[in-house]
């Protein structure tokens, strides 16, 4: 008895400290949980089930039968799949330098304050981020038209051809040019705040005129923002290697250039859905990840190299 | 180096700054474009479409009736696409921003076991293509009976890791680690810390979070497209593209091509609208992100 009350006496004077201790390791797991649940619900084993239908194969005869990486080394040496991979590096080659540079230069610019209506220009500029992609391509296809589309008009208004917006030398700049419509913003926005955060001496700042602060922040603030920069072009990778709404929503408009290979998350989307081939697909997407972690992987080997130097 | 010159007042520095003004304006042009183009597109008949120069309104001002056939047009579907687009995004955004929150507060101010394994998998996450996600889910939601019903979009845009990784930076600065101890001292537990302590202070990343998960749920297309079949469950973003789809294909019958464009007006002010009234809170956002990034 005795025993008991001293022991549970020890206990109420050391349990404030004791129960925090426990807590303190076994809360993060209570404040993980709900994420976890659904991480792994709606990607591991979506991925998992993905990476068992890959090695699988299905035909109309023999059934659906166990084929090791055969649907692997069939994605390794496809054409379909890597005409389209080299299609998004020269669509990024393209598209990727014309944004970020732009979206640089501008937020140097309202930084730097050498400008009228700061405020209005950047939220401005922001606000095609607020346009579903879908919508920015519905609109863009509207203005290629031939037929009634602005720019067709005003050719025909000056005697000159009409611009032809779908064809092979120009679908891909055509495309290239909703994207940069769509994200620039979004990109200037983040450079802008990274490089609101550096400090400035602000005496020396006002002392500058407008050409000498731009100089200042090109040489001065440009390198203190570098891993910002290295962050957005490593999302602009891999939202380059997913492209899939643009030239799928425009089939329509340029049928003999666009076709179902066309990039790589069309040409997965159309062997699991109109050709029921979800083995190879899955393959396919694979492959795609290990594109995009590759040239994710490179490119920050690269950057780093760079910046060490 | 001579960064020292003249001041702000003079006469060098103006005309930098009319000069760069007359750049910002180009580029500003070129952002109102479509914008304009829509509104002027969803004002006229289909024959002024054509007739008609298209950065300009036409004499003939049919917005009213374009907007009135939009909304009755195969029994005002329209209106039906847009309550699944905003209830969508609503319950999506306000679930993705909850976890996001408590996971970015355990991996900001919580060590555990496998913290960095897990935190490099949300991270490999975002690498992921759309398809090798997309189709195993489809193919997974119709086993469980779940394709084609509104579960289908709105359960897996509840895992949104961006929002985890913004919500440790956001965390990591704006709570520090002597309040929680200072609550720990006083005999808080850690849950009610959370709740009376931290919540607060950590509700701007928080807006932020749900204001980019709520525009990535409003945007997505790939995800309905893919699990969803029945028009009455389909977000604008599907409902317009197949209407668009059929009056390009010519085959759309009584479609319009001014229909479709009345369509993606209304479908695009309310956000844009949003953005301007909420912009304190996303570019606050941003800020933190981008930094940490």
């Amino acid at each position: 008895m005795a025993d008991i009350a001293t022991g549970s006496i020890a206990t109420a004077a050391r349990r404030p400290r004791r129960r925090v201790i426990i807590n303190k390791r076994i809360a993060p797991y209570f404040f993980l949980l709900p994420f976890i649940v659904f991480f792994v619900a709606f990607l591991i084993i979506p991925l998992i089930y993905a990476f068992d239908l890959s090695v699988y194969k299905s035909a109309l005869v023999g059934g659906t039968r166990f084929v090791w990486f055969d649907n692997y080394k069939r994605a390794f040496t496809d054409p379909n799949f890597w005409d389209g991979v080299l299609l998004l590096f020269r669509f990024g080659a393209m598209q990727m330098p014309v944004m970020l540079i732009l979206a640089l230069f501008f937020a140097l610019v309202l930084d730097s304050g050498v400008t009228y209506a700061k405020s209005f220009f950047r939220v401005s500029f922001f606000i095609p981020y607020a346009v579903p992609a879908v919508i920015a391509t519905l609109l863009w296809g509207y203005m290629y038209s031939p037929s009634y589309g602005p720019f067709a008009q005003i050719a025909a208004g000056v005697g000159l051809p009409k611009p032809d917006f779908f064809n092979p030398s120009t679908i891909l700049p055509s495309i290239a040019n909703i994207a940069v419509w769509e994200f620039m913003g979004y990109n200037m926005i983040i450079y802008f705040a990274a490089l609101q955060a550096i400090p400035t001496d602000l005496e020396e700042a006002s002392l500058m005129d407008g050409a000498s602060a731009f100089i200042y922040a090109l040489r001065i603030k440009l390198p203190m923002i570098v891993p910002t920069i290295i962050v957005t072009i490593i999302f602009s990778i891999i939202g380059t290697l997913q492209l899939f709404s643009e030239p799928y929503l425009m089939i329509n408009l340029a049928r003999n250039v666009i076709n179902s290979h066309f990039t790589p998350n069309l040409y997965a989307y159309t062997l699991a859905f109109t050709g029921q081939q979800y083995n190879y697909s899955a393959a396919i997407s694979f492959v795609l990840g290990g594109v995009v972690a590759v040239v994710s992987y490179v490119f920050m080997l690269a950057a780093n190299r760079g910046v060490d130097r | 180096m001579a960064i020292v010159g003249k001041s702000s007042q003079s006469p060098g520095f103006q005309r930098n700054r009319l000069l760069m003004t007359a750049v910002l304006v180009v580029y500003f042009i070129y952002t109102f474009i479509p914008i304009l183009y829509v509104i002027t597109a969803a004002s006229k008949t289909n024959p002024d479409l054509f007739s008609t120069f298209g950065l300009w309104f036409s004499n003939d001002f049919k917005l009213w009736d374009n907007l009135h056939e939009l909304f009755t047009i195969q029994n005002g579907i329209f209106l039906q696409w847009l309550w699944n687009t905003f209830y969508y995004a609503v319950i999506s955004a306000v679930g993705a921003a909850i976890f996001s929150t408590l996971a970015g507060y355990a991996f900001a101010k919580y060590e555990f076991v496998g913290k960095k394994f897990v935190f490099a998998l949300v991270l490999g996450a975002v690498m992921i293509p759309q398809t090798a996600l997309v189709i195993p889910i489809f193919l997974l939601l119709s086993k469980v009976g779940l394709l084609n019903t509104p579960f289908a979009v709105i359960l897996p845009s509840l895992v949104f890791p961006p929002g985890v990784f913004l919500m440790r930076a956001y965390i990591d600065e704006a709570i520090s680690n002597e309040i929680i101890d200072a609550g720990r001292v006083d005999g808080a537990g850690e849950f009610h810390i959370f709740s009376s302590l931290a919540f607060r202070m950590l509700m701007p990343g928080f807006t932020t979070v749900l204001i980019l998960a709520f525009v990535a749920s409003w945007n997505n297309y790939f995800l309905p497209l893919v699990v969803l079949n029945s028009t009455e469950h389909f977000p604008v973003t599907v409902g317009l593209a197949n209407w668009y789809a059929s009056a390009t294909a010519g085959s759309g019958g009584n479609l319009l091509y001014t229909t479709v464009m009345a369509g993606a007006l209304v479908s695009i002010l309310p956000v844009i609208i949003a953005f301007l009234i909420m912009q304190r809170f996303w570019q606050g956002g941003l800020q933190a992100g981008g930094v940490k990034a």
